[in-house]
């Protein structure tokens, strides 16, 4: 029925359209309307479905009541950070007005300590998967090419990669959240544990997808340049530095961006597990807090992941169609 | 043609056996070639004859299993600038412009005895020898083959090299495209006298541009079989040649050679 519905939409429009329009307009009309339509059919079996599924936390959310915990969500957050300034503002008085009585007292400030708020959970994850994808990107990347560049390498680690290669990087989870504990003891710690953990977490489920492409990208490189490179009798630094590396960019952000694709899920998963602070938490938070609007807010933030992964890969793809040379491979 | 005959290259009798896991395969035996200045040699035969492999043997890029190549008295080791390679497959480095790709050839041979104005007035100047200066800042992905291997070729000179080795350059062209480079490189033959080694598998190719046609035996085992020398008067024009009945003769004892004598069973 939706298909059938798509075509005689479509079909009637364009030819209303076509008669009078320049083609890009069709274009447009066309990339707009056919994922609309797409978009509409998908709410509107949410809303029938969901009003079909009772729980014991009420009906599952339809799209209506998802839109409200939107906005609940970020007025929350609104309202959070006024507290918040308000907090600090009461401190600065209170602090000033025993500092004009008594000259010799010492302020004493305090943070504010207020419950993390869904938008700050989305930042944290956000930074969390960035730094663990660049630590991995820093670690992955020469490891691949030395790996690419050399068989007797290659033979001696790949067994190793392929065996912690299909590890779910959750299995980790308990063995990093214990040697974290007690490796990173500083009385004045830079980042939180939590951070560290869930960032090394997604660093291990990073690393091997972008060793292995890096390294496959290497290794089938073009013979034609090696000679160019053997002839013009380049030195190792310059063989890599003009020939690998540009050579190897392609395969390099096929890597980066199929990691970055799974350590976002990952990070949601091992957020909630370790109780980590994150969209994850957010989820399990709202699973534990059992309220009428749970399952809603749940919803959203499934959405928001969603939208965030999606916006993500998005990026990853302008990068690599701006960096890489090769513009004919498949950006999809 | 210059007229001093001064060796400048001498194959001597290579072999070239390559080991495979069913055993060893002899692609060359015996190879003997000397080579003057300012002579270009072309190179014919059937494919897998081991054409490319005298080539990579010069070129340096395999070493002969026996026997040597030695050029202006040195012996051949490993690949150098001086004996710069025209491969089949122009092998531009894609992310480079014609520009860029003339200029990683330039400033690494010579970085040590060119000024950064030179060695630009260098690039430049190989890229206007074969007609690219109008496209120098393009990208190989956005000019056609004959572009792409006339870039090639101008790297290939701008090496400023000792011999030229040309790999089937002109293989993967169409025959228009062909004939048109074929007439760029005798212009620009006339103009720096270059040694050349051309591998080819087009006949005219080789009797319009050749002092010299080697022909060689199928393999396994394959070596020189005859030697012909194309005493054509330069500049040679492919219209004026067609009628030609010394032209023709020549034509007729490569291609008895490659038919007859040498025929692929």
């Amino acid at each position: 029925m939706a298909s059938l519905i798509s075509r005689l939409i479509t079909r009637k429009n364009e030819s209303v359209i076509k008669a009078q329009l320049p083609p890009f307009v069709v274009n447009f009309f066309k990339a707009v309307t056919l994922p609309s339509i797409g978009i509409l059919i998908f709410l509107l079996f949410w809303t029938v479905g969901a009003n079909n599924i009772d729980t014991s936390l009420g009906k599952f959310p339809g799209p209506a009541q998802v839109m409200t915990q939107v906005g609940n969500l970020f007025n929350e957050h609104v309202e959070s950070r006024e507290k918040e300034a308000a907090f600090y503002e009461r401190q600065e008085n209170r602090n000033q007005a025993r500092l004009a009585k008594d000259p010799t007292y010492k302020p004493k400030t305090r943070t504010y300590t207020g419950r993390e708020t869904f938008v700050d959970q989305i930042i944290t994850s956000l930074i969390t998967v960035l730094s663990g994808f660049a630590v991995a990107a820093i670690i992955a990347i020469p490891l691949g090419i030395a790996i690419g560049l050399s068989k007797a390498l290659n033979t001696a680690v790949n067994p190793i990669i392929q065996i912690f290669k299909p590890v779910s990087p959750l299995a980790w989870l308990p063995l990093v959240t214990m040697v974290v504990s007690a490796v990173y003891t500083s009385s004045d710690p830079m980042f939180a544990k939590s951070f560290i953990v869930s960032m090394i977490t997604v660093t291990l489920c990073c690393i091997w997808p972008m060793v292995i492409n890096t390294s496959v990208g290497v290794a089938s490189l073009n013979s034609d340049w090696v000679n160019v490179s053997k002839v013009l009798r380049l030195n190792a630094f310059t063989h890599i530095k003009k020939i690998v590396l540009p050579a190897s960019v392609p395969a390099i952000f096929t890597g980066m961006r199929l990691s970055l694709g799974i350590a976002w899920m990952v990070l949601i998963a091992a957020e909630m597990l370790a109780q980590n602070p994150g969209l994850g938490k957010f989820v399990w938070d709202e699973f534990q807090n059992g309220s009428s609007d749970s399952l809603s807010r749940i919803m959203t933030a499934v959405i928001v992941i969603g939208i965030i992964g999606f916006l993500l890969d998005r990026t990853m793809m302008q990068l690599q169609r701006i960096l890489s040379w090769d513009k004919t491979t498949e950006v999809r | 043609m210059s007229l001093t005959k001064k060796l400048l290259l001498d194959i001597s009798s290579i072999d070239m056996v390559f080991p495979t896991p069913k055993g060893d395969f002899t692609a060359l035996k015996g190879v003997d070639l000397k080579i003057n200045k300012g002579e270009f040699i072309s190179l014919i035969g059937h494919s897998g004859c081991g054409k490319s492999t005298v080539l990579n043997v010069v070129a340096g890029l395999y070493q002969a299993t026996s026997g040597g190549v030695i050029l202006g008295g040195k012996e051949v080791n490993e690949p150098g600038p001086e004996r710069a390679v025209v491969f089949q497959n122009h092998s531009l480095l894609p992310w480079l412009t014609a520009y860029q790709n003339v200029e990683l050839a330039v400033k690494q041979v010579f970085a040590k005895t060119k000024s950064a104005a030179e060695m630009k007035e260098w690039i430049e100047y190989n890229l206007k020898l074969v007609h690219m200066d109008h496209a120098m800042h393009k990208r190989p992905d956005e000019i056609s083959g004959g572009m792409k291997q006339r870039v090639g070729i101008a790297r290939a000179l701008a090496m400023q090299p000792e011999v030229l080795l040309m790999d089937e350059p002109f293989g993967a062209l169409d025959a228009l495209t062909r004939a048109h480079m074929q007439d760029s490189l005798m212009e620009i033959q006339d103009e720096l006298n270059n040694t050349v080694i051309m591998i080819t598998h087009d006949v005219d190719e080789a009797v319009l541009l050749s002092d010299r046609i080697v022909m060689m035996t199928n393999g396994p085992a394959a070596t020189i079989g005859e030697i012909l020398d194309v005493k054509l008067e330069r500049p040679r024009s492919r219209l004026e040649l067609a009628k030609d009945a010394q032209y023709n003769q020549y034509r007729s004892e490569v291609l008895t050679f490659l038919y007859e004598k040498q025929r692929k069973v």
